[in-house]
């Protein structure tokens, strides 16, 4: 296993060098020009270009994987200190809540302004609390907060850690006998999979008020029956398996935001673009990892109540 | 199990009786398809001072965090102390990495943290010598480097480049290591400054009994550190079979050398450089070369 780590290290500061020798697009160019021209060429050069693509796509995902790994065996190899702990917690935590309860808020009400038309031409007005609250509870909610996160605290991370890679501070961590992954990926990952469940609770709960102050305060629908409707089609599992696939999301914005300030080519440039990709890259994984938790998580709730809540 | 003892004092122990502290024995590192190193022996006695000179490139930085193991060598050995550091686990190396002191180029202070934070680093990570309270450690050494005592709550972008490096060299000399590695410690700096660097990294070197391995450019700075100079050649420029090392001397030796190349560095002339840019220039006024002419077709599009 230590092999492992420190093999990993090198890696990444190994890529840096490479990079700023810009040595993967003189190999390819190289192998370009030895291409005959005319369709052959251009056939064989729109391959070489996909199937690099292909590759490297590929060799990020299991050096993504083999990252968490290392994340993992740290996390319950050392603890780490209190001081590198609440900065992360409060810069993840609590500056994060103003942000994700005002979006949450306004989803909430954006829900009820957008379902409002087509239940009120069926009649079905009082229902809208059932629709909006469980679209919030297992879906906005823990998604809107994810993505709020990527955006807040996945790109700063990658800049942060991206701007400390290429200015050797993390050369400098591992020759002064620090762990670079105990000692600034641990306490960020740490602080995401802790504290998002809170932050989707508290979106959850924000759209909630959003949407009931749009729905009864505004529009005026029956402040009994939309309370009784939401309560009767909102169940426990709902917001369990908000919560719950959020536990994932967290996970994944800090280990794919961490990787990539890890894998920061140099420049200023280098370090933009590791801010931008880790959030495009968290928040796509986001919605694939939703994707198949929400096919796992309604097997589990059909089987448990064969059933389920109906709505009408 | 002895050997396992053993091998734990060794990584501890603050002098045994190897010869040699530091010693590279046909190290090697590619970097994809792209040499930087090629089969380097070098052994570094105690006590010794080391320049490693050599053009932007060289593969010099490289070589010097290889030497303490932020690199892995491709092939070939690194022994410190009669311990190669590929034979060592993660725990170990972070054992051993107690006697390394690293200067970086640009002191790589942590920004988040302030000066005292900074210095106090490695005390935090291997702890406090006995008999020692980490404030007085912390301000002995910011004085030895000759920082006033204002500067501790300062955070290092409030500081000026060459104290940066003074910073970062207190940082490194704080636990007394035994192998201190500067790179490029004159980089950047102005002359008066970079003579207080020299004259600090002296100073070190007789106040405790260090070996210092130093990367640099500056042959001034060089002849006036250094015991021994070793001139390190870029891989690609070098003709088939030849060592990279192009000469391996004292700092007077290397003033009687003979070869071209070794002049022209202490020298400071360009030599044939001058005469392949003119010849890319000479390329792309008679005739576009066909790099230049996709270029700019695809520019046109």
């Amino acid at each position: 296993m230590p092999a492992l780590i420190n093999g990993w290290l090198n890696r990444g500061a190994e890529r840096c060098q490479i990079d700023s020798s810009n040595m993967r697009d003189k190999s390819l160019d190289a192998e370009f020009e030895s291409m005959p021209g005319g369709i052959v060429g251009a056939v064989r050069r729109t391959l070489t270009h996909w199937g690099d693509t292909v590759v490297e796509s590929v060799g990020m995902l299991g050096d993504i994987a083999m990252f968490g790994w290392q994340v993992m065996v740290w996390l319950f190899t050392k603890r780490p200190k209190a001081g590198t702990l609440i900065p992360n917690f409060y810069s993840v935590g609590v500056l994060s809540l103003p942000v994700v309860a005002l979006t949450g808020t306004f989803i909430g009400m954006v829900l009820a302004v957008q379902s409002h038309y087509q239940f009120k031409a069926i009649g079905m007005e009082t229902k809208l609390g059932g629709v909006i609250n469980m679209s919030l509870v297992r879906e906005l909610g823990p998604v809107l907060a994810a993505t709020m996160l990527a955006g807040r605290v996945g790109s700063a991370i990658a800049a942060v850690l991206g701007t400390m890679r290429v200015t050797e501070q993390i050369d400098a961590l591992i020759s002064m006998g620090a762990n670079p992954i105990h000692y600034l990926v641990v306490p960020r990952f740490l602080a995401c999979l802790l504290l998002i469940p809170a932050l989707t609770i508290m979106a959850d709960f924000m759209g909630i008020v959003g949407g009931y102050f749009y729905c009864v305060v505004i529009i005026g629908i029956d402040h009994a029956q939309y309370l009784r409707n939401s309560r009767e089609f909102v169940g426990g599992f709902d917001f369990f398996s908000g919560v719950f696939k959020s536990l994932f999301f967290g996970g994944t914005i800090a280990i794919v935001s961490c990787y990539r300030g890890f894998h920061c080519q140099p420049g200023a440039d280098g370090v933009g673009r590791a801010a931008t990709e880790a959030f495009v890259l968290s928040f796509v994984l986001i919605l694939v990892i939703d994707l198949i938790l929400n096919i796992l998580l309604d097997a589990v709730y059909f089987s448990l109540w064969p059933r389920g809540a109906k709505l009408f | 199990m002895n050997v396992a003892s053993a091998h734990d004092q060794a990584i501890q122990s603050l002098g045994s009786n190897e010869k040699f502290l530091v010693e590279t024995r046909n190290l090697s590192l590619i970097f994809g398809r792209q040499t930087i190193l090629d089969r380097i022996s070098i052994s570094i006695p105690r006590g010794q001072t080391l320049a490693i000179i050599g053009e932007s490139g060289c593969g010099k930085t490289i070589l010097l965090k290889a030497l303490v193991g932020l690199l892995r060598p491709t092939t070939g050995q690194i022994l410190f102390d009669g311990i190669d550091l590929q034979s060592l686990n993660d725990v170990e190396l972070t054992k051993l990495r107690r006697r390394f002191g690293f200067v970086f180029q640009n002191a790589a202070l942590f920004d988040s943290m302030t000066v005292a934070e900074n210095v106090a680093f490695p005390i935090r990570q291997h702890g406090c010598p006995k008999g020692q309270t980490p404030r007085r450690l912390i301000l002995d050494r910011l004085a030895e480097v000759g920082l006033p005592d204002t500067v501790v709550a300062k955070k290092p972008a409030e500081l000026s480049g060459g104290m940066r490096k003074r910073v970062g060299l207190a940082r490194a000399i704080i636990l007394e290591p035994d192998l201190i590695l500067y790179d490029e410690p004159t980089t950047g700096l102005d002359p008066i400054m970079s003579d207080v660097i020299n004259e600090l990294i002296m100073r070190t070197r007789r106040k405790y009994p260090v070996t210092s391995v130093m990367v640099t450019h500056d042959m001034h700075s060089a002849r006036k550190v250094a015991d021994r100079i070793i001139l390190l050649y870029p891989y690609t420029r070098l003709s088939k079979g030849e060592s990279q090392i192009l000469f391996d001397g004292t700092p007077s030796e290397i003033e009687q050398c003979q070869d071209r190349r070794v002049r022209q560095f202490i020298n400071g002339e360009a030599g044939e450089r001058l005469m392949e840019m003119r010849a890319t220039q000479a390329g792309h006024g008679d005739l576009e070369t066909p790099d230049m002419h996709e270029y700019f077709k695809k520019k046109k599009k």
